[in-house]
């Protein structure tokens, strides 16, 4: 087993949710600029859901996807700058325009039963000279060997890595072992880990992937990210290196970025509160946290409660419209207990006449 | 009462399920399925009692009386299929994401394209979602429409699957030419829950003249002109409004004909194809009754 471990840092993608899509030019390339020194291999910048996430669905973004490139793009001299793209979201056409903005590496994401929707995304970013990676989404939602089958899916469009993410932060460490092992014993690529920190475990559950033979791990600094944030880059990085892994990062420079870059441009501390808590026992979309909290104040709900139902109806990353549609239906039942308390014998009393 | 004889070229799921929609029309004679071997769809139609061929297009060209066509066969074919039924004085109704002909979106523009030799039936999403966004456009003017799809995994099919882009990229474009947005952006995801959930469509428009209760009445009308051809379109969640931006939700069930239910994606394509069929095959009706005379 290999102790070397290559961190992809997505503060500026999956940390854009967390600042509702509102980086600005000059944030993007302190931040990248901060990650480029402190040697973080892989630097993915781009609104949190994607290439094309820009949207009434998923918030506007204040750059466009060109833009946000562009100001990482000129300040990362050795990482390589990585795009996200879901395929059903961003397009091919996409991807040609971030590589055009400098973009080398890809990662081609899914929902965790979806791998033959990425074929085309995947094999254009290896004929473009990417370094490519297959990105298994709510992987908590499916068992061990069911992933497996989709990983080798990817394996064979050609990814260069495959990634289990645990984009809810529903996992244990078991569960997390389970996937990894699995996968790396199914694939002949290096495999990867994308946690969440809803349920406190993030950085517990990093490590727990790299012991079961991850070679990648995602993070970002000060666990900036959808939800309750990712696994924090920083403390990543001190817990990897107190394990005996290698990550060719400088800790003291990760740190310094974290406190004096990334600390400022936040909107709010990234801590658990029982939404994002939720999220993670319910099996919940990281990103559809703020959107839930702006549904509840205009429907007067408990973002709890639509968090909750999302996670019965098994709703999948990309589905934030269903915020709304669970929103609305919520207050239509809350009307009508309203309604029935008000009064008691309404029903009787329309009969009669 | 005459009907227009019919023929359908791809006798795959669309094309299995299109047949029993035509087998119910009072205007189109389901005459002829077509495919190129002898698959279960060849051999359910046969059953029904249906003229069949594993000759490909041959002997539909060869029948001078088949008028319309529906052609489910996938984007490739039906390139070389369009110039040889037009040659043939052939109407192609086009379920492939070709894109020869116009877009044609039943409950909006087909009386525009009655004379056009072939229509296309643009995406799925795009029949769940341009209504709503001409509804919007002609009450409030729409700037920008963006819809989200979501499908159950088991009724996306590999060509589908396989070309993604070409659903949003064909679906946007349907949101101005047919919608009337002045820009238009399309999302499509994929759900694997079990029982598979229905086809939900949002659609989000950003427009000129915020007016809820116009909105909310023109959207209305047209979910109830889509029903008479979908009977499983349903308003989810009405129109909202908030500052100039409007929401509104639908869902669509299929009616269960040869596909199950929850491929209510599948239903409206076939639904509004045979709608479209219909409508032609009237005019045609009503063209050799007027010569009788």
């Amino acid at each position: 087993m290999s102790n070397y471990i290559r961190l992809v840092d997505t503060t500026l993608r999956d940390g854009s949710h967390a600042v509702s899509h509102q980086f600005s030019a000059e944030q993007i390339a302190a931040i990248a600029n901060g990650l480029d020194r402190a040697g973080v291999a892989f630097i993915e910048a781009s609104h949190g859901d994607g290439l094309g996430g820009s949207s009434i669905n998923y918030g506007r973004a204040r750059l466009t996807d060109e833009e946000i490139l562009r100001a990482a793009a000129k300040v990362i001299d050795k990482a390589a700058l990585t795009v996200l793209l879901l395929p059903g979201i961003g397009t091919q056409e996409d991807l040609r325009m971030a590589v055009d903005c400098g973009a080398r590496a890809v990662r081609v994401a899914t929902h965790v039963t979806e791998a033959d929707i990425a074929e085309q995304h995947i094999g254009l970013g290896k004929k473009m000279g990417m370094t490519t990676f297959g990105f298994l989404m709510l992987a908590h939602m499916s068992s061990p060997e069911a992933i497996v089958g989709q990983a080798k899916l990817f394996e064979s469009y050609g990814a260069d890595v495959i990634y289990i993410a645990d984009s809810a932060g529903a996992m244990l460490p078991s569960d997390v072992k389970a996937r990894i092992e699995a996968v790396v014993d199914g694939v002949s690529v290096p495999v990867g880990f994308h946690a969440h920190a809803s349920l406190g475990l993030g950085i517990a559950n990093a490590l727990t992937a790299a012991e079961a033979g991850a070679e990648y791990l995602d993070g970002t600094c000060r666990g900036l990210g959808g939800g309750a944030g990712n696994a924090q880059t920083e403390v990543m990085v001190a817990v990897l290196q107190k394990a005996g892994f290698q990550t060719g990062i400088d800790f003291y420079t990760i740190m310094d970025v974290a406190e004096d870059i990334v600390e400022p441009v936040m909107h709010r501390p990234q801590v658990i509160r029982n939404a994002s808590l939720i999220q993670g026992y319910a099996g919940v979309y990281s990103s559809f946290l703020l959107h839930a909290y702006r549904a509840a104040e205009k429907y007067g709900l408990n973002p709890r409660d639509i968090l909750v139902e999302l996670g019965r109806r098994k709703m999948v990353g990309g589905q934030e419209d269903m915020i709304l549609d669970v929103a609305f239906e919520l207050a239509q039942t809350k009307e009508v207990a309203k309604n029935e308390d008000d009064h008691p014998n309404a029903c009787d009393r329309c009969t009669k006449v | 009462m005459d009907r227009i004889k019919a023929a359908i070229l791809g006798p795959g799921n669309i094309g299995s399920d299109l047949m029993y929609k035509i087998l119910r029309s009072r205007r189109l004679k389901m005459e002829m399925m077509a495919g190129i071997i002898d698959s279960p769809g060849i051999q359910r139609a046969k059953a029904m009692g249906i003229r069949t061929t594993t000759e490909g297009i041959g002997p539909i060209l060869d029948d001078p009386e088949i008028r319309i066509v529906f052609d489910s066969t996938g984007a490739k074919p039906h390139l070389v299929h369009a110039p040889l039924l037009e040659k043939a004085g052939k109407i192609a109704v086009d379920l492939t994401p070709a894109s020869v002909g116009p877009y044609l979106v039943p409950a909006v523009n087909l009386n525009e394209l009655a004379d056009a030799p072939n229509v296309n039936m643009v995406t799925c999403g795009g029949q769940a979602t341009v209504p709503i966004v001409h509804a919007i456009n002609r009450v409030a003017g729409v700037v920008y429409a963006e819809i989200v799809a979501a499908i159950s995994s088991k009724s996306a099919g590999p060509g589908t699957r396989q070309n993604i882009d070409e659903f949003t990229q064909t679906t946007a474009r349907a949101l101005c030419v047919v919608g009337g947005a002045r820009k238009g952006k399309a999302i499509i995801v994929l759900n694997p829950a079990e029982p598979p959930p229905l086809m939900t469509d949002t659609v989000y428009a950003e427009v000129e003249h915020p007016d809820e209760r116009a909105i909310r009445a023109s959207v209305e009308e047209m979910v109830a002109t889509v029903q008479h051809y979908v009977p499983g379109y349903r308003l989810r969640v009405p129109p909202t409004v908030e500052d100039h931006k409007v929401a509104v939700i639908v869902e669509v069930e299929g009616a269960g004909d040869f596909l199950p239910k929850y491929s209510g994606n599948l239903d409206i394509m076939t639904s509004a194809a045979a709608a479209a069929g219909e409508a032609l095959a009237e005019r045609m009706l009503a063209e050799s009754r007027r010569c009788r005379l």
